[in-house]
């Protein structure tokens, strides 16, 4: 009676295989008729192994006991997995991949196309059945539903993360005859604009990994500086302004990544409002020093440290204050304990912050795209390599193996130091204690970073919220208007109902689409991967847990280069789509919602889900009853995040949206680049208002956080932000 | 007739490179209550969620009545838990806590919560269906856990250490309460503990685990009067282990000859404190005597080494430093090794 209800699950998988092969489109774009077995029997004959395995399978699943530990099973579902992407990879658009394939299938010559629905539910329902063969011989414990979802995941993570990568990295070794060799990678590598030091000895310009280095390091020290001048504040005095500089905090994070640079170039711009005034009073002629390193510089420090600021803040608030009273009993003055204990204890956070902000510094493109002139750095100079009128694959992917190799190395450096170094202060037990707090010195050093800092940022958001809606903010014409606006979304009720006119309706309402369909995606793989990673035992969970963290690792403008290496060809054929908008954002925003399951499940008691289950709860069921209701507001944090990143972020979507399917942000760097400052302004407030109600709704739903001042830190050191 | 519940058949579980089970072979019989005790990493609990199918066995088979459920996972299975924490569902009233599993299993919801409601009856919380678990007191969850664990008739119920959350004064009336839930219901049980006079108390037969394998199968009284190593006599209560020579089924060691069984040979005996009784003046001396309300215990120096002595608080007290002779009778010792 078990036995027969336990197949019957497995049935399904059966059933969804034979509808993919014999009732599905399998090619994209074809005819509803056109399934495997009709495209098989037309003349693509390596199609009918696959209607093969299909039919057997589903034969063995009538007819044995249980075909699920049945030796033929196993050997039906790998030989159809195995099959189904040797077939997609080895036959592609133009004829056979692999040399032999054109002698075994004539036919294969005309070539193929892409995956279509019936392929694609193919693969799901053979990765399910896989799923069962291994649940059924004891991975995961038995436990069909967390076997799924490994195997689900770990296949979306290989074909959306480490595929792209690796067909990114062999385009690095393509020459320009098309063939694979080693030369032509050591030539582009080796090129003088990559490496030259020639700013420094007064001889030209430095190559672009040098200025990408340089950049990087002074960005985020200086980032790193100003974060523990706010989280002193915050944390160690009774400054006034503490909430100001908390909610400072936030905005980076709704802020689309170039328009504080638009903001910065409308201040400080050859006709910018400061360099005019400047020049009036101190008779300077205007220049365009802000152009280049100045002007990316103080773009990235304004958006990072309040970046670094959350790391450090963290991890002074895990200081145990009974250690620095413990230096104050035994004598020490202020300023020797915040020597001898207080800054001891920071330093690996110091380190993590550091390197958080030389990782975002790298991979950051709004910035240097809008800011950079003639200061060229790997992500702008990807971008250029694959936009431009030279169309460079190999150029662009041998940078992004650069740029790749230097935030992996940045993010390996930074595991292992955390690893290492992390003095968790935090016991569990309630220490009593107050908190020491900084001697005058330091305070006074801080307030005098902290206050540009803030004046700063109050300026360049002024700007933003009035230059869309004042005629021209770059030439001092302050006549309110709200034209722009209008250019950018007017719309017209008629007797066809509303239609819309507005040049940004199309991009606002992908974005919109886009955001909606991956937040709840993001979320939902994210928390799954979470529970995986904190409640599953399996073999080769270390692989799968540095795997999801690799993601992270990745910057966006190279995910967008490796997606195009990857995904404009057969079998996986989805570039121009509004799906590979959604897949990158899911793929790249997974670590953000693990990380925030991660922290929820550290706090629940294991053995809930182990009732759940003996009393007879599967692991689907488990979820659903026990972990999800507990941890939701991680849920709610990790939806949110998602969304709002989805709308904010360029670097990666830029190589991927369409005349079809354009984002809000690839429009708004559109406008920047022909100068329609005035124009992206208005249109980059609508989308962060639209992102306010987003969070305020978030606060609604979830609440204030009531984590107290200790529990905010688990016991487990704090990896990046 | 007796109906064997569970079997273990030289069942293993290796975590990587360490083995947590190395090979048990063991039959629980129906309507008993049997006790894994052990120090802590001997096995017990694994052996416990082995049976729970919330572990697989890496080699060997478990039976559940009389069913191979080896490859089964902790859902398939028809087990009742009551976990160290409780793990009530903290979102969930106290009747759907215990409606849980009859609805999980297919139940309709209402014949599941009647359910839930008689079993709460009998456990004595009628009235608390509708509250939280927080809102109850730590001897309440665990009766809810209880119930929880046994609305289903499972085929065996499972006790994870449940007395490590009770209040030291409320322990032993929450062990009353579990045995007599558990004789009242019929229940085959296994009850997980590190602490010997729980196990003592509670159970019908006692599993002593050392290292991942079984090292003594046994009634309490059996454990306690014949330990099968010193390992065990020393385990379960005070003991002194005497070593000595068995020469012709005669033991000598240094001032102590009596026969004992067994071959020839080196040979360690186990003496139970209370056994040994003292009276004034003698080869040996009082090293300290300690007053704990209940008796007296003394440490005397012997020409065997230090031996523990248990008095009764009534027999006339002796003194630090005072000499004394001790008496052992060959009945009082047990041969362990």
């Amino acid at each position: 009676m078990k036995a027969l209800w336990e197949g019957r699950i497995g049935l399904i998988w059966s059933g969804l295989l034979l509808a993919a092969v014999l009732a599905l489109p399998w090619y994209k774009g074809g005819a509803t008729l056109a399934s495997a077995l009709a495209e098989g029997v037309a003349g693509r004959v390596w199609l009918l192994p696959l209607v093969g395995a299909a039919l057997a399978l589903a034969l063995l699943a009538l007819l044995s006991r249980d075909w699920r530990i049945h030796p033929a099973g196993a050997a039906l579902v790998g030989a159809g997995l195995g099959w189904l992407l040797l077939q997609g990879f080895g036959i592609g658009l133009r004829g056979p991949a692999l040399p032999g394939l054109g002698l075994l299938f004539p036919t294969a010559l005309e070539g193929q196309p892409g995956f279509g629905w019936g392929a694609w539910l193919a693969g799901i329902a053979l990765i399910g059945a896989l799923a069962e063969v291994l649940a059924a011989r004891g991975f995961c414990r038995g436990e069909r539903f967390a076997a799924f979802a490994i195997i689900g995941i770990v296949s979306a993570l290989s074909l959306f993360v480490f595929f792209p990568i690796v067909k990114l990295m062999s385009a690095a070794f393509v020459g320009p005859d098309g063939t694979l060799a080693l030369t032509p990678f050591l030539t582009r590598i080796t090129a003088s604009d990559l490496w030259s030091l020639g700013c420094l000895t007064g001889s030209g310009r430095c190559g672009v990994v040098i200025n990408s280095l340089v950049l990087g390091i002074l960005s985020a020290a200086l980032a790193t500086a100003l974060g523990l001048a706010l989280a002193l504040l915050v944390a160690r005095t009774d400054f006034r302004m503490k909430r100001l500089l908390r909610a400072i905090s936030i905005l980076p994070i709704i802020t689309p990544p170039f328009v504080v640079g638009v903001a910065i170039l409308v201040l400080f711009g050859r006709t910018g409002l400061v360099t005019v005034e400047v020049a009036e009073w101190f008779g300077v002629r205007p220049t365009r020093w802000i152009y280049g390193l100045p002007g990316i510089l103080l773009a990235q420090v304004l958006a990072f440290a309040p970046v670094t600021f959350l790391v450090l803040l963290a991890a002074l608030e895990a200081i145990n204050p009974t250690l620095e009273e413990a230096s104050t009993t035994l004598g020490a003055k202020p300023v020797t304990t915040f020597r001898t204990v207080t800054w001891p204890l920071l330093r690996p956070a110091l380190a993590a912050a550091f390197l958080l902000a030389f990782i975002e510094s790298l991979a950051d493109f709004g910035n240097p795209i809008v800011l950079g002139g003639s200061y060229d750095v790997l992500s702008t100079k990807i971008f250029f390599a694959v936009v431009g009128a030279q169309y460079d694959l190999g150029q662009a992917a041998t940078l992004s193996v650069l740029l790749l190799t230097l935030t992996i190395a940045a993010f390996w450096v930074q595991t292992r130091w955390l690893g290492r170094g992390s003095y968790v202060t935090v016991t569990g037990k309630s220490d009593a204690g107050l908190v020491a707090p900084v001697p005058g010195l330091i305070k006074w050093a801080a307030v005098a970073a902290v206050v540009p800092f803030v004046l700063f940022t109050v300026g360049i958001y002024a700007i933003v919220l009035m230059g869309g809606f004042v005629k021209d903010i770059a030439r001092m014409d302050m006549a309110p208007t709200f034209g722009h606006l209008w250019t950018a979304f007017s719309f017209e009720f008629n007797e066809r109902g509303i239609q819309l006119f507005g040049s940004a309706w199309n991009s606002m309402i992908t974005t919109l689409w886009v955001s909606a369909l991956s937040a709840p995606l993001t979320m939902a793989v994210g928390i799954l991967t979470a529970w995986l990673i904190a409640r599953q035992d399996f073999t080769g969970k270390r692989a799968f847990e540095f795997g999801t963290l690799l993601s992270f690792a990745i910057p966006g403008t190279v995910v967008g280069v490796s997606y195009i290496a990857a995904f404009n060809v057969p079998p996986i054929d989805i570039t121009g789509t509004m799906a590979i908008l959604v897949i990158c954002f899911v793929f790249r925003n997974l670590p953000v919602g693990m990380r925030a399951g991660i922290a929820a499940l550290a706090q629940i008691d294991r053995s809930m889900e182990e009732a759940s289950q003996t009393m007879g709860a599967g692991g689907g069921r488990v979820l659903r009853d026990v972990v999800l209701p507990l941890i939701r507001p991680a849920i709610f944090t990790a939806l949110v995040y998602s969304f709002v990143t989805a709308m904010t972020a360029v670097s990666a979507v830029i190589f991927l949206v369409s005349a079809r399917h354009n984002m809000a942000t690839a429009y708004i760097m559109g406008r920047v680049e022909n100068g329609e400052y005035a124009l992206a302004i208005a249109y980059s407030t609508v989308l962060m208002l639209v992102m306010v109600a987003c969070v305020a709704a978030m606060n609604g739903l979830v609440g204030k956080r009531k984590l107290g001042r200790r529990s905010t830190v688990t016991g487990t050191p704090h990896p990046a932000e | 007739m007796t109906q064997t519940a569970i079997e273990f058949r030289s069942v293993v579980k290796r975590y990587g490179t360490a083995t947590a089970v190395a090979g048990i072979d063991l039959s629980i019989v129906k309507g008993e209550l049997v006790t894994f005790l052990g120090p802590s990493g001997c096995g017990k609990t694994t052996s416990l969620r082995l049976i729970a199918g919330l572990e697989l066995p890496s080699a060997g088979q478990v039976f559940i009545a009389g069913r191979d459920v080896s490859r089964d996972p902790a859902s398939a299975r028809n087990v009742g838990m009551v976990f160290q924490s409780y793990a009530l569902f903290p979102h969930v009233s106290v009747l759907e806590n215990v409606a849980y599993g009859p609805v999980i299993r297919g139940t309709p919801k209402a014949e599941a919560q009647a359910r839930a409601r008689e079993i709460l009856e009998q456990v004595g919380l009628a009235g608390l269906e509708a509250r939280l678990p927080a809102e109850l007191s730590g001897g309440q969850q665990q009766r809810v856990a209880v119930a929880r664990a046994i609305v289903q008739q499972p085929d065996v119920i499972l006790f994870d250490e449940p007395l490590s959350n009770v209040d030291a004064k409320l322990r032993r009336k929450v062990r009353e309460e579990i045995r007599s839930l558990q004789r009242r219901f019929g229940l085959t049980a296994v009850y997980v503990t590190h602490d010997q006079e729980e196990a003592l108390a509670v159970s019908d037969r006692i599993v002593v685990m050392e290292k991942g394998r079984i090292a003594q199968v046994g009634t309490p009284s059996e454990l306690y009067e014949h330990p099968a190593s010193p390992f065990i006599a020393d385990f379960i209560g005070d003991a002194n282990l005497i070593q000595g020579r068995v020469v012709q089924g005669q033991f000598t060691a240094p001032g102590m000859a009596f026969p004992v069984s067994g071959p020839d040979g080196p040979a360690t005996l186990s003496i139970r404190p209370e056994r040994i009784t003292l009276s004034p003046g003698g080869p040996d001396r009082v090293l300290t005597a300690t007053y704990l309300g209940s008796r007296m215990e003394y440490s005397v120096a012997t020409e065997r080494g230090e031996m523990l002595v248990s008095r009764p608080i009534f027999e006339p007290r002796l003194t630090a430093g005072q000499e004394v002779s001790l008496h052992i009778t060959p009945a009082d010792a047990s041969r362990v090794a």
